[in-house]
């Protein structure tokens, strides 16, 4: 495989990014698709949302979380390294804070509720 | 429309979003505690002006990101160009608009 | 060394009007031989039909780049050592470019995107003032001066996945070019060098991906030059066109 010849740190950042993205693209209509049920057929929603309740929904759930946390973050990481005329140093460590502080802030929210 | 212009409008979109994004992982996270039901949704959003807004602004911004997104995808990776590509990223675009906007609707307006 | 190794060279063949092939050639190995070493011993002891291309063999002219283990490297100072493969090598024409022959790649659409990336030198003077003295250490001087040292070798090209998927891209090397000049002193048409970087395939395409500073031989870093150019095109937007 010639294109994992070439793989390295920034160019995995930019597969995840794309992946990610992709992903959630085709997550959304469904999402959005679930939610409407709530206009005419709160029973039906209701029904598609005990199935969150499942150990393999609860995995998909997580997927998604994970995926929307990394695109953001990302995203994030590309328009700092874009627009910001800091040196690299700076910005892996700008990268570094930001997750630390956002992965200390979802374990405390967890524990608070 | 220059691609220096979608460019702008693919990282504007992103800006905007990063708050949402934020409060929607925070509201997620509080919501599934303890399992989901339609109920506990509606309750917090039915009539809610602030979560109309918040979501509402949400699937704009999502709809051009993400339609944006996937026309980069579209020419890099499925090779189109010109014409399809720009039709079939509208569609894209404009379908998630169309969609999500029924869900807001749905979820802040449907009961009253 | 005491018995000569044998190294197990794979070699994509043909072109445009010959099918193309791989292979294999058995090639001795020397102490500090290089991979151009290794194509040169094949052409001159194995098959003098083999097509490839190179020049200084010091790694000034940017000739000799081709894939090597599917990355894009020079190949006149790639040492055989670092990239054996367990007695294996891989070696094929640069990735992104139309194929002349065997391991020559056509160059002619790097350079065309040098040109269209407004990589020329609008002047400021003409010949008949004083030359401007230029201080080295002005900020921007520096910025330029971090980009001039390239060699045209198309490394960073072949090596871009952008590049792979649009072929209207300009790439790393053009992009680089264009933020040198206009971070140059002496070049006199800024907002036409951000015009052609701002068109389709300019440098809003570029994705971040790094594989261009990742494997710069010259360790050069198009990367940032691109997102120079990002930045500033981006200012002129909210700020306006000077003047
Ligand atoms: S950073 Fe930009 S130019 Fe460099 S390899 Fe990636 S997409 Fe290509
Ligand atoms: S920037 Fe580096 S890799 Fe690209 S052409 Fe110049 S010297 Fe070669
Ligand atoms: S032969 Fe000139 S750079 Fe390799």
């Amino acid at each position: 495989m010639k294109a994992v010849a070439r793989a390295h740190p920034l160019w995995l950042a930019y597969i995840l990014h794309r992946i990610s993205g992709i992903g959630l693209a085709l997550f959304l209509p469904v999402h959005f698709w679930v939610l409407s049920l709530a206009l005419n057929n709160a029973a039906q929603l209701d029904a598609f949302l005990t199935l969150s309740d499942l150990p393999i929904v609860k995995l998909a759930e997580t997927g998604l979380v994970f995926l929307l946390a990394v695109h953001m973050f990302g995203g994030l990481r590309l328009m700092a390294l874009e627009w910001l005329p800091w040196n690299a140093a700076q910005k892996t460590w700008a990268a570094a804070a930001t997750a630390g502080a956002f992965f200390i802030s979802i374990i405390f929210l967890m524990q608070a509720i | 429309m220059t691609p220096f212009h979608l460019y702008m409008a693919q990282r504007l979109s992103a800006l905007v979003m990063a708050p949402f994004v934020l409060v929607h992982l925070g509201v997620m996270i509080y919501a599934i505690q303890g399992g989901l039901t339609a109920a506990e949704i509606l309750g917090r959003t039915q009539g809610s002006v602030f979560w109309f807004l918040f979501y509402g602004m949400f699937v704009v911004a999502v709809s051009i990101h993400a339609g944006l997104g996937l026309r980069v995808v579209l020419s890099e990776w499925a090779g189109l160009r010109g014409t399809a590509l720009n039709a079939l990223s509208g569609v894209i675009g404009f379908g998630l608009f169309a969609l999500g906007a029924r869900a807001v609707w749905a979820v802040t307006a449907g009961g009253v | 060394m005491s018995e000569r190794e044998i190294i197990s060279v794979t070699v994509q063949r043909g072109g445009p009007d010959t099918p193309q092939r791989l292979q294999v050639f058995e090639v001795p190995a020397f102490e500090s031989q290089t991979v151009l070493d290794v194509v040169s011993w094949i052409q001159q002891n194995a098959d003098p039909t083999l097509t490839y291309r190179f020049a200084c063999r010091v790694g000034m002219c940017g000739s000799c780049a081709m894939m090597v283990n599917g990355v894009p490297r020079w190949t006149c100072r790639t040492h055989v050592n670092k990239v054996l493969n367990g007695g294996k090598i891989e070696i094929a024409p640069l990735r992104n470019l139309p194929v002349i022959k065997d391991l020559a790649a056509d160059m002619d659409p790097f350079f065309d995107k040098w040109v269209a990336a407004e990589g020329r030198h609008h002047p400021t003077r003409s010949r008949d003032d004083d030359i401007a003295a230029i201080n080295p250490e002005q900020p921007e001087r520096v910025v330029a001066s971090s980009g001039i040292e390239c060699i045209n070798c198309s490394i960073c090209y072949s090596a871009c996945d952008t590049v792979a998927g649009d072929p209207d891209y300009l790439g790393p090397a053009a992009l680089q070019r264009a933020w040198t000049l206009y971070n140059d002193a002496k070049d006199a048409d800024k907002d036409t060098i951000l015009d052609a970087v701002s068109g389709k395939g300019g440098c809003h395409s570029c994705h971040s991906m790094g594989s261009c500073t990742a494997y710069c031989p010259n360790g050069l870093d198009p990367l940032s030059a691109i997102a120079g150019l990002k930045r500033a095109t981006t200012q002129r937007f909210f700020k306006g066109r000077a003047k």
